[in-house]
């Protein structure tokens, strides 16, 4: 497993950052993508923004943008009738089991 | 520079059987030489196979099994755009004067791997590609009030094409009410707004300017347009534009000196219905938010002139085969052999073929 992986699988959600000219590296690497100088591994700031969702039956999905540059596509934990694309999410858990999982919460309120 | 013809093909039917990967490949090639008069397998030179199987050194299986012994042998794979990639390789060496016959065959089984890209980290647990599709539809519907009806105009017409195209999974038609009637897979798509993944194989044969004159109605490779924006879906900024595909249609319209008003007949990327709408706005043939106003009329006047045979929802979608089947109809709408299909007086051509949520894509010019 990569160290991308067995952060998630302990519930950290783990991003590369360059250590030279501080890009992210998205879907995470050892090496940045800009300047190949080495990565390092830091902990994302788990505030976001909810560019677009949809549903399959009971579980709603959505692309979720992070620190301005990463989107994922993650469970969101909010009532179908209260969700509004542009919102605020945060990540409430995540995981890896067979591949990754991500979780989203309202910024705001109960869920 | 030297020319490239497309000058032979040959096709399975795309199906749910269970048969080998090299099975399939064989049988495409069969009926190549089965159509192609003048063709004995000394003359070529080059053997590509276009798959996302994993079975290794299919090109030499493939050339052995069909008794062929080419200089250069190799797979490619670009998950759903592996076909036009192939080709773009194909045309490739016989420009550089490497080969001047080249043959290109695609193939995938209904359990192909290259439905999942596992890497991309970022689609989390909703890897299937329904969820991007979901996402980009939703997008296009806020924009540009695309609706659950003008998606499912698309695939009725689709499928309304596909009866003709001997080769498709199915010929059964459907309404659009039948397309809004069928399964909910997520709250933006129905079960029927998507392709389906299927065994089969198509081939092609192409040559250089020189060998192609022995060969019927060579159909001519005009212009070549190829972008990778990305591996990750989420590098695509606005989820209602497929940017590797307005980039790469830019590239194929200047290379062939060609206007987009020009192009008779199209063959787009269907993987789902937001994407032929997508296509159709990207690639230029209608203004951004006018694609699915577009399809509605092409399926109200019953003009089949964009994706004659079928597209990939009504056709099926075995990955590796796919942008060889689009080539191959294209073809044969410029040689005036595509019978019931045939787009009337059609002399140029266009095939739009893409990969894994349009972070790659090919689009190809072709002129009878």
């Amino acid at each position: 497993m990569t160290m991308f992986e067995n952060e998630l699988k302990k519930g950290n959600f783990v991003i590369s950052e360059c250590n030279s000219c501080k890009t992210i590296i998205w879907p995470p690497s050892d090496y940045c993508n800009n300047c190949f100088s080495q990565a390092t591994w830091r902990k994302i700031d788990p505030a976001g923004k909810l560019i677009e969702f949809s549903k399959k039956e009971e579980t709603v999905f959505g692309m979720i943008e992070l620190e301005g540059k990463i989107r994922v596509i993650g469970k969101l934990k909010i009532n179908p009738l209260d969700i509004r694309e542009g919102q605020c999410v945060r990540l409430h858990s995540c995981n890896y089991d067979k591949g990754p999982q991500f979780t989203f919460v309202p910024c705001n309120g109960a869920y | 520079m030297n020319k490239v013809a497309v000058v032979g093909y040959g096709n399975t039917k795309f199906s749910n059987e269970d048969k080998s990967i090299e099975s399939l490949l064989t049988s495409a090639t069969k009926s190549l030489f089965d159509q192609t008069k003048n063709l004995e397998q000394g003359d070529i030179d080059a053997v590509l196979v276009s798959t996302n199987d994993n079975t290794k050194y299919l090109s030499a299986i493939l050339s052995e099994l069909t008794g062929i012994s080419p200089k250069i042998s190799h797979t490619v794979e670009n998950l759903c755009s592996s076909g036009t990639n192939s080709i773009v390789s194909a045309y490739s060496y016989i420009v550089s004067g490497l080969a001047d016959i080249v043959l290109v065959v695609g193939a995938d089984r209904y359990d192909c791997p290259g439905q999942i890209l596992e890497w991309d980290v970022s689609r989390g647990e909703f890897n299937h590609p329904v969820f991007w599709a979901s996402v980009f539809t939703k997008a296009h519907k806020r924009e540009f009030r695309t609706t659950q009806e003008d998606l499912a105009t698309v695939s009725a017409k689709n499928h309304s094409n596909a009866r003709f195209n001997p080769h498709a999974y199915s010929n059964k038609t459907y309404s659009i009410d039948d397309v809004l009637q069928s399964k909910f897979i997520t709250d933006d798509l129905h079960l029927l707004d998507c392709s389906r993944p299927c065994s089969g194989a198509s081939s092609v044969l192409l040559a250089s300017e020189n060998v192609a004159k022995k060969f019927e109605q060579p159909i001519w490779i005009k212009g070549i347009g190829q972008k990778t924006t990305s591996a990750s879906l989420t590098k695509n900024e606005d989820l209602t534009t497929m940017t590797s595909t307005k980039i790469a249609a830019k590239q194929a319209f200047d290379m062939a000196k060609i206007q987009v008003n020009d192009v008779n007949v199209t063959e787009l990327h269907d993987a789902f219905t937001i994407c032929e709408i997508m296509a159709l706005e990207d690639i230029g043939f209608v203004k951004k938010g006018d694609g699915a106003s577009y399809a509605r009329g092409l399926y109200d006047t019953q003009d089949n002139k964009i994706n004659p045979r079928g597209g990939l929802i009504g056709s099926g979608h075995p990955l590796g085969a796919t942008g060889i089947a689009q080539v191959i109809e294209i073809t044969q709408q410029l040689q005036n052999k595509a019978e019931k299909r045939q787009i009337k007086n059609a002399s140029i051509g266009l095939v739009h073929n893409m990969s894994a949520a349009a972070t790659s894509s090919t689009v190809l010019l072709f002129q009878s």
